[in-house]
Protein backbone atom coordinates (compact mmCIF):
# COMPACT_ATOMS: atom_id res chain seq x y z
CA UNK A 1 0.00 0.00 0.00
CA UNK A 2 1.63 3.36 -1.34
CA UNK A 3 2.03 5.15 2.32
CA UNK A 4 0.66 8.66 3.18
CA UNK A 5 3.36 10.62 3.17
CA UNK A 6 3.85 9.30 -0.34
CA UNK A 7 -0.13 10.50 -1.57
CA UNK A 8 0.42 13.64 -0.03
CA UNK A 9 3.61 14.29 -1.81
CA UNK A 10 2.19 13.53 -5.18
CA UNK A 11 -0.53 15.73 -4.27
CA UNK A 12 1.05 18.34 -3.22
CA UNK A 13 2.85 18.03 -7.14
CA UNK A 14 -0.11 17.81 -8.59
CA UNK A 15 -0.15 20.23 -11.84
CA UNK A 16 -3.56 19.93 -13.79
CA UNK A 17 -2.98 17.34 -16.65
CA UNK A 18 -3.97 18.34 -20.53
CA UNK A 19 -5.99 15.11 -20.76
CA UNK A 20 -8.04 15.90 -17.72
CA UNK A 21 -10.19 12.83 -17.89
CA UNK A 22 -7.02 10.61 -17.05
CA UNK A 23 -5.69 13.25 -14.17
CA UNK A 24 -9.64 12.64 -12.36
CA UNK A 25 -9.01 9.17 -12.49
CA UNK A 26 -5.76 9.19 -10.72
CA UNK A 27 -6.92 11.64 -8.44
CA UNK A 28 -9.73 9.82 -7.13
CA UNK A 29 -7.67 6.84 -6.93
CA UNK A 30 -5.28 8.80 -4.52
CA UNK A 31 -8.24 10.14 -2.75
CA UNK A 32 -9.44 5.94 -2.25
CA UNK A 33 -5.89 5.01 -1.11
CA UNK A 34 -6.46 7.60 1.65
CA UNK A 35 -9.78 5.82 3.14
CA UNK A 36 -7.92 2.01 2.80
CA UNK A 37 -5.55 3.14 5.11
CA UNK A 38 -8.01 4.33 7.52
CA UNK A 39 -10.10 0.99 6.77
CA UNK A 40 -7.08 -1.28 7.23
CA UNK A 41 -5.49 0.08 10.36
CA UNK A 42 -9.38 -0.52 12.02
CA UNK A 43 -8.35 -4.03 10.50
CA UNK A 44 -11.13 -4.24 7.72
CA UNK A 45 -10.49 -5.35 4.30
CA UNK A 46 -11.08 -2.71 1.82
CA UNK A 47 -14.64 -2.63 -0.33
CA UNK A 48 -14.42 -3.57 -3.61
CA UNK A 49 -17.98 -1.94 -4.13
CA UNK A 50 -19.66 0.83 -5.56
CA UNK A 51 -22.18 3.37 -4.20
CA UNK A 52 -24.06 5.72 -6.05
CA UNK A 53 -21.01 4.70 -8.71
CA UNK A 54 -18.04 5.67 -6.23
CA UNK A 55 -15.78 2.98 -4.73
CA UNK A 56 -14.47 6.62 -2.78
CA UNK A 57 -17.80 6.27 -1.01
CA UNK A 58 -18.49 2.78 -0.68
CA UNK A 59 -14.88 2.77 1.22
CA UNK A 60 -16.53 6.24 3.05
CA UNK A 61 -19.72 4.26 4.26
CA UNK A 62 -17.16 1.74 4.89
CA UNK A 63 -14.86 3.40 7.12
CA UNK A 64 -17.66 5.22 8.79
CA UNK A 65 -19.39 2.21 10.35
CA UNK A 66 -19.45 2.34 14.10
CA UNK A 67 -17.48 6.02 13.75
CA UNK A 68 -19.68 8.75 13.49
CA UNK A 69 -17.59 11.47 13.34
CA UNK A 70 -16.03 9.67 10.49
CA UNK A 71 -18.77 11.68 8.67
CA UNK A 72 -17.35 14.74 8.95
CA UNK A 73 -15.42 13.56 5.66
CA UNK A 74 -18.30 13.01 3.77
CA UNK A 75 -18.76 16.02 1.80
CA UNK A 76 -15.43 15.68 1.20
CA UNK A 77 -15.25 12.87 -0.27
CA UNK A 78 -18.81 13.69 -1.99
CA UNK A 79 -17.13 17.00 -3.48
CA UNK A 80 -14.23 14.72 -4.70
CA UNK A 81 -16.81 12.41 -6.39
CA UNK A 82 -18.78 15.40 -8.24
CA UNK A 83 -15.91 17.21 -9.30
CA UNK A 84 -15.05 13.66 -10.86
CA UNK A 85 -18.02 14.35 -12.76
CA UNK A 86 -17.60 17.56 -13.81
CA UNK A 87 -14.35 16.87 -14.98
CA UNK A 88 -15.39 13.84 -16.83
CA UNK A 89 -18.30 15.44 -18.12
CA UNK A 90 -16.76 18.24 -19.66
CA UNK A 91 -13.65 17.86 -20.11
CA UNK A 92 -13.14 20.86 -22.81
CA UNK A 93 -14.88 23.29 -20.55
CA UNK A 94 -12.60 26.47 -19.75
CA UNK A 95 -13.07 25.77 -16.13
CA UNK A 96 -11.32 22.46 -16.02
CA UNK A 97 -8.15 23.34 -14.88
CA UNK A 98 -9.74 24.95 -12.07
CA UNK A 99 -11.71 21.97 -11.33
CA UNK A 100 -8.49 19.99 -11.63
CA UNK A 101 -7.03 21.79 -8.66
CA UNK A 102 -9.48 22.03 -6.74
CA UNK A 103 -10.10 18.04 -6.75
CA UNK A 104 -6.16 17.85 -5.68
CA UNK A 105 -7.13 20.07 -2.74
CA UNK A 106 -10.41 18.32 -1.80
CA UNK A 107 -7.98 14.79 -1.40
CA UNK A 108 -5.07 16.37 0.00
CA UNK A 109 -8.29 17.19 2.49
CA UNK A 110 -9.28 14.18 2.97
CA UNK A 111 -5.78 12.62 3.03
CA UNK A 112 -5.06 15.29 6.08
CA UNK A 113 -8.41 14.71 7.69
CA UNK A 114 -8.02 10.38 7.97
CA UNK A 115 -4.10 10.99 8.81
CA UNK A 116 -5.57 13.04 11.56
CA UNK A 117 -7.42 10.54 12.54
CA UNK A 118 -5.62 7.86 12.72
CA UNK A 119 -3.46 9.49 15.49
CA UNK A 120 -6.60 10.74 17.38
CA UNK A 121 -7.35 7.46 17.23
CA UNK A 122 -4.00 5.35 18.15
CA UNK A 123 -4.22 3.71 14.68
CA UNK A 124 -1.46 3.52 11.65
CA UNK A 125 1.84 3.78 11.35
CA UNK A 126 3.25 6.61 12.98
CA UNK A 127 6.77 4.91 13.69
CA UNK A 128 8.80 1.62 12.36
CA UNK A 129 7.69 0.40 16.05
CA UNK A 130 4.40 1.84 17.01
CA UNK A 131 1.70 -1.02 15.74
CA UNK A 132 3.45 -3.89 17.24
CA UNK A 133 3.72 -1.90 20.11
CA UNK A 134 0.06 -1.22 20.34
CA UNK A 135 -1.00 -4.44 19.38
CA UNK A 136 1.35 -6.04 22.65
CA UNK A 137 -0.37 -3.57 24.82
CA UNK A 138 -3.30 -4.86 24.13
CA UNK A 139 -2.72 -8.15 24.73
CA UNK A 140 -1.09 -7.84 28.05
CA UNK B 1 -41.95 25.64 2.30
CA UNK B 2 -45.17 26.67 1.95
CA UNK B 3 -45.99 30.94 2.12
CA UNK B 4 -47.32 30.09 5.09
CA UNK B 5 -44.40 28.76 6.67
CA UNK B 6 -42.73 31.75 5.63
CA UNK B 7 -44.78 34.05 7.45
CA UNK B 8 -44.91 32.56 10.53
CA UNK B 9 -40.95 31.81 10.48
CA UNK B 10 -40.67 35.81 10.02
CA UNK B 11 -43.11 36.87 12.77
CA UNK B 12 -41.69 33.83 15.19
CA UNK B 13 -37.76 35.22 14.53
CA UNK B 14 -38.24 38.85 14.94
CA UNK B 15 -37.62 38.53 18.95
CA UNK B 16 -35.63 35.51 19.75
CA UNK B 17 -33.44 34.69 22.88
CA UNK B 18 -30.15 34.70 22.33
CA UNK B 19 -27.59 32.50 23.94
CA UNK B 20 -24.10 33.65 23.14
CA UNK B 21 -22.03 30.98 24.82
CA UNK B 22 -18.80 31.16 26.13
CA UNK B 23 -16.57 31.66 22.68
CA UNK B 24 -18.47 34.71 21.78
CA UNK B 25 -17.50 36.53 25.51
CA UNK B 26 -13.75 35.13 24.63
CA UNK B 27 -12.29 34.64 21.57
CA UNK B 28 -14.95 35.34 19.43
CA UNK B 29 -16.02 38.72 20.77
CA UNK B 30 -16.37 40.22 17.27
CA UNK B 31 -18.90 37.97 16.39
CA UNK B 32 -20.84 38.57 19.37
CA UNK B 33 -20.73 42.51 18.57
CA UNK B 34 -21.86 42.59 15.13
CA UNK B 35 -24.02 39.79 15.90
CA UNK B 36 -26.14 42.71 18.27
CA UNK B 37 -24.81 45.43 15.88
CA UNK B 38 -26.51 43.32 12.42
CA UNK B 39 -29.85 42.77 14.56
CA UNK B 40 -30.41 46.02 15.36
CA UNK B 41 -29.61 47.72 12.11
CA UNK B 42 -32.23 45.15 10.78
CA UNK B 43 -35.16 45.64 13.41
CA UNK B 44 -34.33 41.69 14.91
CA UNK B 45 -34.51 41.51 18.82
CA UNK B 46 -32.53 39.60 20.75
CA UNK B 47 -32.86 39.14 24.38
CA UNK B 48 -29.91 37.50 26.08
CA UNK B 49 -30.78 34.15 27.87
CA UNK B 50 -30.04 34.65 31.54
CA UNK B 51 -27.91 33.30 33.15
CA UNK B 52 -26.87 30.74 30.94
CA UNK B 53 -24.66 28.10 31.19
CA UNK B 54 -21.60 26.13 28.81
CA UNK B 55 -23.48 24.15 26.47
CA UNK B 56 -20.75 21.30 27.33
CA UNK B 57 -19.25 22.09 24.36
CA UNK B 58 -16.11 18.91 23.44
CA UNK B 59 -14.52 18.39 27.20
CA UNK B 60 -17.87 17.48 28.82
CA UNK B 61 -19.61 15.73 25.72
CA UNK B 62 -16.22 13.46 25.89
CA UNK B 63 -16.54 12.71 29.71
CA UNK B 64 -20.42 11.88 29.69
CA UNK B 65 -22.30 13.13 26.94
CA UNK B 66 -25.41 13.02 28.86
CA UNK B 67 -24.41 16.22 31.39
CA UNK B 68 -23.92 17.86 28.37
CA UNK B 69 -27.46 17.24 27.41
CA UNK B 70 -28.16 18.47 30.77
CA UNK B 71 -26.17 21.86 30.59
CA UNK B 72 -27.77 22.40 26.65
CA UNK B 73 -31.37 21.71 27.85
CA UNK B 74 -30.47 24.00 31.14
CA UNK B 75 -30.15 26.73 28.71
CA UNK B 76 -33.29 25.68 26.50
CA UNK B 77 -35.27 25.16 30.44
CA UNK B 78 -34.65 28.88 30.96
CA UNK B 79 -35.74 30.45 27.67
CA UNK B 80 -38.64 28.58 27.53
CA UNK B 81 -39.63 28.82 31.18
CA UNK B 82 -38.65 31.83 32.48
CA UNK B 83 -37.98 34.46 29.49
CA UNK B 84 -41.01 32.47 27.62
CA UNK B 85 -39.40 32.58 24.61
CA UNK B 86 -40.07 30.70 21.26
CA UNK B 87 -36.80 30.49 19.68
CA UNK B 88 -33.32 30.50 21.28
CA UNK B 89 -31.00 31.36 18.64
CA UNK B 90 -27.33 30.51 18.68
CA UNK B 91 -24.39 32.15 16.25
CA UNK B 92 -21.52 29.54 17.88
CA UNK B 93 -22.14 26.56 15.64
CA UNK B 94 -20.93 24.69 18.97
CA UNK B 95 -23.58 25.55 20.88
CA UNK B 96 -25.98 25.48 18.14
CA UNK B 97 -25.24 21.96 17.56
CA UNK B 98 -25.24 20.94 21.38
CA UNK B 99 -28.80 22.46 21.52
CA UNK B 100 -29.85 20.88 18.99
CA UNK B 101 -28.52 17.23 19.67
CA UNK B 102 -30.07 17.91 22.96
CA UNK B 103 -33.62 18.03 22.05
CA UNK B 104 -32.66 15.06 19.48
CA UNK B 105 -31.83 13.26 22.13
CA UNK B 106 -34.53 14.67 24.85
CA UNK B 107 -36.97 13.75 22.09
CA UNK B 108 -36.15 9.97 21.41
CA UNK B 109 -33.82 8.83 24.08
CA UNK B 110 -35.35 8.42 27.87
CA UNK B 111 -32.15 7.85 29.50
CA UNK B 112 -31.21 11.12 28.65
CA UNK B 113 -34.55 12.26 29.51
CA UNK B 114 -34.37 10.78 33.45
CA UNK B 115 -31.16 11.78 33.53
CA UNK B 116 -31.97 15.82 32.85
CA UNK B 117 -34.65 15.48 34.84
CA UNK B 118 -32.77 14.17 37.95
CA UNK B 119 -30.21 16.95 37.58
CA UNK B 120 -32.72 19.39 36.78
CA UNK B 121 -34.26 18.44 40.46
CA UNK B 122 -31.33 18.79 41.90
CA UNK B 123 -30.23 22.19 40.92
CA UNK B 124 -33.99 23.57 41.28
CA UNK B 125 -34.99 24.71 38.16
CA UNK B 126 -38.15 22.84 35.18
CA UNK B 127 -36.83 20.39 33.61
CA UNK B 128 -36.13 21.53 29.39
CA UNK B 129 -39.27 19.15 27.60
CA UNK B 130 -38.52 18.15 23.85
CA UNK B 131 -40.30 21.03 21.37
CA UNK B 132 -40.79 23.46 24.35
CA UNK B 133 -38.52 26.08 22.24
CA UNK B 134 -36.83 25.86 18.84
CA UNK B 135 -33.16 26.37 18.26
CA UNK B 136 -32.02 28.03 15.78
CA UNK B 137 -28.66 29.73 13.94
CA UNK B 138 -27.66 33.24 12.89
CA UNK B 139 -27.89 32.36 9.21
CA UNK B 140 -31.86 30.71 10.02
CA UNK B 141 -32.39 33.91 12.07
CA UNK B 142 -31.15 36.79 9.22
CA UNK B 143 -32.48 34.15 6.40
CA UNK B 144 -36.04 33.41 7.54
CA UNK B 145 -36.45 36.83 9.96
CA UNK B 146 -35.76 38.79 7.27
CA UNK B 147 -34.92 37.10 4.23
CA UNK B 148 -32.82 38.83 1.04
CA UNK B 149 -35.65 41.00 -0.36
CA UNK B 150 -35.95 42.71 3.25
CA UNK B 151 -31.61 42.74 3.85
CA UNK B 152 -31.76 43.98 0.07
CA UNK B 153 -34.05 47.16 1.25
CA UNK B 154 -31.64 48.43 3.53
CA UNK B 155 -28.01 47.87 2.04
CA UNK B 156 -26.44 50.61 1.96
CA UNK B 157 -22.95 50.02 1.10
CA UNK B 158 -23.21 47.55 -1.13
CA UNK B 159 -20.15 44.44 -0.85
CA UNK B 160 -20.03 44.39 -4.67
CA UNK B 161 -16.71 43.97 -6.11
CA UNK B 162 -15.90 41.62 -2.79
CA UNK B 163 -14.82 37.96 -3.61
CA UNK B 164 -16.57 35.92 -1.07
CA UNK B 165 -16.03 32.36 0.11
CA UNK B 166 -18.34 31.12 2.66
CA UNK B 167 -16.85 28.63 5.04
CA UNK B 168 -19.75 26.80 7.34
CA UNK B 169 -17.11 24.00 9.20
CA UNK B 170 -18.30 20.42 10.18
CA UNK B 171 -21.25 21.08 13.02
CA UNK B 172 -23.47 23.66 11.27
CA UNK B 173 -24.89 20.02 9.39
CA UNK B 174 -23.86 17.34 11.28
CA UNK B 175 -25.00 14.99 11.54
CA UNK B 176 -28.14 15.51 9.66
CA UNK B 177 -30.70 13.30 12.15
CA UNK B 178 -30.08 16.25 14.52
CA UNK B 179 -31.35 19.04 11.97
CA UNK B 180 -34.66 17.83 10.85
CA UNK B 181 -35.46 21.35 9.69
CA UNK B 182 -32.88 20.82 6.70
CA UNK B 183 -32.57 19.29 3.50
CA UNK B 184 -36.44 19.90 3.25
CA UNK B 185 -36.67 21.03 -0.58
CA UNK B 186 -36.73 25.19 -1.23
CA UNK B 187 -36.40 27.39 0.95
CA UNK B 188 -34.69 25.22 3.41
CA UNK B 189 -30.72 24.73 4.06
CA UNK B 190 -29.02 21.81 2.67
CA UNK B 191 -26.70 19.67 4.67
CA UNK B 192 -24.23 18.78 2.03
CA UNK B 193 -24.15 22.29 0.41
CA UNK B 194 -25.17 24.31 2.80
CA UNK B 195 -26.16 28.11 1.25
CA UNK B 196 -27.89 30.01 3.62
CA UNK B 197 -24.63 32.99 4.50
CA UNK B 198 -23.56 32.58 0.64
CA UNK B 199 -27.76 33.50 0.02
CA UNK B 200 -27.58 36.40 2.65
CA UNK B 201 -23.89 37.51 1.25
CA UNK B 202 -24.92 37.34 -2.10
CA UNK B 203 -27.93 39.69 -1.21
CA UNK B 204 -25.60 42.11 -0.13
CA UNK B 205 -23.85 42.53 -3.18
CA UNK B 206 -20.77 39.88 -2.67
CA UNK B 207 -20.17 37.48 -4.97
CA UNK B 208 -19.26 34.58 -3.85
CA UNK B 209 -16.84 31.93 -5.08
CA UNK B 210 -17.39 28.58 -5.84
CA UNK B 211 -15.48 26.81 -2.84
CA UNK B 212 -16.15 23.01 -2.46
CA UNK B 213 -14.37 23.07 0.96
CA UNK B 214 -17.03 24.45 2.45
CA UNK B 215 -17.93 22.24 5.07
CA UNK B 216 -14.59 20.10 5.06
CA UNK B 217 -13.04 19.86 8.81
CA UNK B 218 -10.92 23.01 10.01
CA UNK B 219 -9.03 20.72 12.86
CA UNK B 220 -10.46 22.31 15.57
CA UNK B 221 -11.08 19.71 17.68
CA UNK B 222 -7.43 18.72 17.55
CA UNK B 223 -5.84 21.81 17.31
CA UNK B 224 -4.19 21.13 20.70
CA UNK B 225 -3.18 17.69 20.64
CA UNK B 226 -1.66 17.72 16.93
CA UNK B 227 -1.24 21.29 15.72
CA UNK B 228 0.38 20.27 12.69
CA UNK B 229 -2.11 18.53 11.22
CA UNK B 230 -4.89 21.00 12.21
CA UNK B 231 -1.96 23.49 10.20
CA UNK B 232 -2.06 21.55 7.30
CA UNK B 233 -5.70 21.32 7.38
CA UNK B 234 -6.37 24.86 7.81
CA UNK B 235 -3.76 25.80 5.37
CA UNK B 236 -5.62 23.61 2.23
CA UNK B 237 -8.62 25.57 3.10
CA UNK B 238 -6.98 29.06 2.79
CA UNK B 239 -5.20 27.80 -0.28
CA UNK B 240 -8.43 26.22 -1.98
CA UNK B 241 -10.45 29.78 -1.21
CA UNK B 242 -7.22 31.53 -2.74
CA UNK B 243 -7.19 29.24 -5.95
CA UNK B 244 -11.11 29.84 -5.91
CA UNK B 245 -10.54 33.74 -6.44
CA UNK B 246 -11.90 34.67 -2.76
CA UNK B 247 -10.28 38.06 -1.03
CA UNK B 248 -12.17 36.72 1.93
CA UNK B 249 -13.51 33.51 3.91
CA UNK B 250 -16.87 34.17 5.24
CA UNK B 251 -17.23 32.60 8.61
CA UNK B 252 -20.33 31.68 11.02
CA UNK B 253 -18.25 29.83 13.74
CA UNK B 254 -16.15 31.19 16.34
CA UNK B 255 -14.14 27.56 16.43
CA UNK B 256 -13.33 27.79 13.00
CA UNK B 257 -12.75 31.54 12.58
CA UNK B 258 -10.20 31.28 15.34
CA UNK B 259 -8.75 28.06 13.69
CA UNK B 260 -8.33 30.11 10.38
CA UNK B 261 -6.64 33.09 11.39
CA UNK B 262 -4.36 31.17 14.21
CA UNK B 263 -3.07 28.70 12.15
CA UNK B 264 -2.50 30.80 8.88
CA UNK B 265 -0.18 33.07 10.98
CA UNK B 266 1.23 29.39 12.37
CA UNK B 267 1.45 28.11 8.54
CA UNK B 268 3.93 30.62 7.82
CA UNK B 269 5.99 30.74 10.73
CA UNK B 270 6.21 26.78 11.41
CA UNK B 271 6.09 25.89 7.49
CA UNK B 272 7.07 29.20 5.74
CA UNK B 273 3.43 29.17 4.07
CA UNK B 274 2.15 32.19 3.70
CA UNK B 275 -1.28 33.26 2.21
CA UNK B 276 -2.95 36.61 2.43
CA UNK B 277 -6.83 35.64 2.34
CA UNK B 278 -8.42 37.92 5.20
CA UNK B 279 -11.13 36.15 7.31
CA UNK B 280 -14.43 38.13 8.31
CA UNK B 281 -17.37 36.88 10.29
CA UNK B 282 -20.16 36.83 7.96
CA UNK B 283 -22.22 39.43 10.24
CA UNK B 284 -19.58 42.06 9.88
CA UNK B 285 -19.76 41.82 5.74
CA UNK B 286 -23.62 42.30 6.91
CA UNK B 287 -23.03 44.71 9.32
CA UNK B 288 -20.44 46.78 6.67
CA UNK B 289 -23.32 46.48 3.76
CA UNK B 290 -25.47 48.02 5.87
CA UNK B 291 -23.90 51.04 6.80
CA UNK B 292 -21.64 50.06 10.32
CA UNK B 293 -18.23 51.31 10.72
CA UNK B 294 -15.75 48.43 11.11
CA UNK B 295 -14.88 49.25 14.50
CA UNK B 296 -19.07 48.85 15.43
CA UNK B 297 -18.98 45.41 13.86
CA UNK B 298 -15.29 44.56 15.28
CA UNK B 299 -13.05 44.00 12.42
CA UNK B 300 -10.13 45.53 14.53
CA UNK B 301 -10.37 42.55 17.12
CA UNK B 302 -10.05 40.29 14.32
CA UNK B 303 -6.22 38.87 14.26
CA UNK B 304 -6.65 38.42 10.07
CA UNK B 305 -6.51 42.48 9.54
CA UNK B 306 -9.10 42.87 6.96
CA UNK B 307 -9.45 46.65 7.40
CA UNK B 308 -7.45 47.11 5.18
CA UNK B 309 -9.33 44.91 2.12
CA UNK B 310 -12.21 46.86 3.35
CA UNK B 311 -10.28 49.58 2.52
CA UNK B 312 -9.21 48.72 -0.84
CA UNK B 313 -12.68 47.70 -2.15
CA UNK B 314 -13.93 51.27 -0.74
CA UNK B 315 -16.33 49.49 1.78
CA UNK B 316 -14.23 51.28 4.79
Amino acid sequence: MTTLAAIESELDAFIPQAEPRAAAERLIALAEQALEHWVVARGDEPTGDLQEGFRLLALHRQGAKGVPSFNACRETCREIAYHHHLIAAEPQSALVTQRQRMMAMLAKHLLLFVSGKLQVEGLGEFCCAARPLRLESQQT
Amino acid sequence: MSDTEVEDKKAKYRRVAYYPGCALEGTGHAYNSSTKAVGKALGLELQEVKNWNCCGAMEVKNIDPKVQTYLSSRVMSIAANEMRADVVMAPCNGCYHNLKKAEHDLAQDPASREVVDRISRKAGHAAYRAGQVETIHALDWIKHGLGEDGLKRRIKNSLKGLKVANYYGCMYTRPRHIFPEKDRGPGSESTSKPHFMDDLLEAAGAQNVEFPLKTACCGGAHTLSDSDTSTKLVLNILRAAEAAGADVIATECPTCHSGLEMHQVRAEKVLGEKTTVKMLYFTQLLGIALGLSPRKVGVHENVSEGLELLRSKGLA
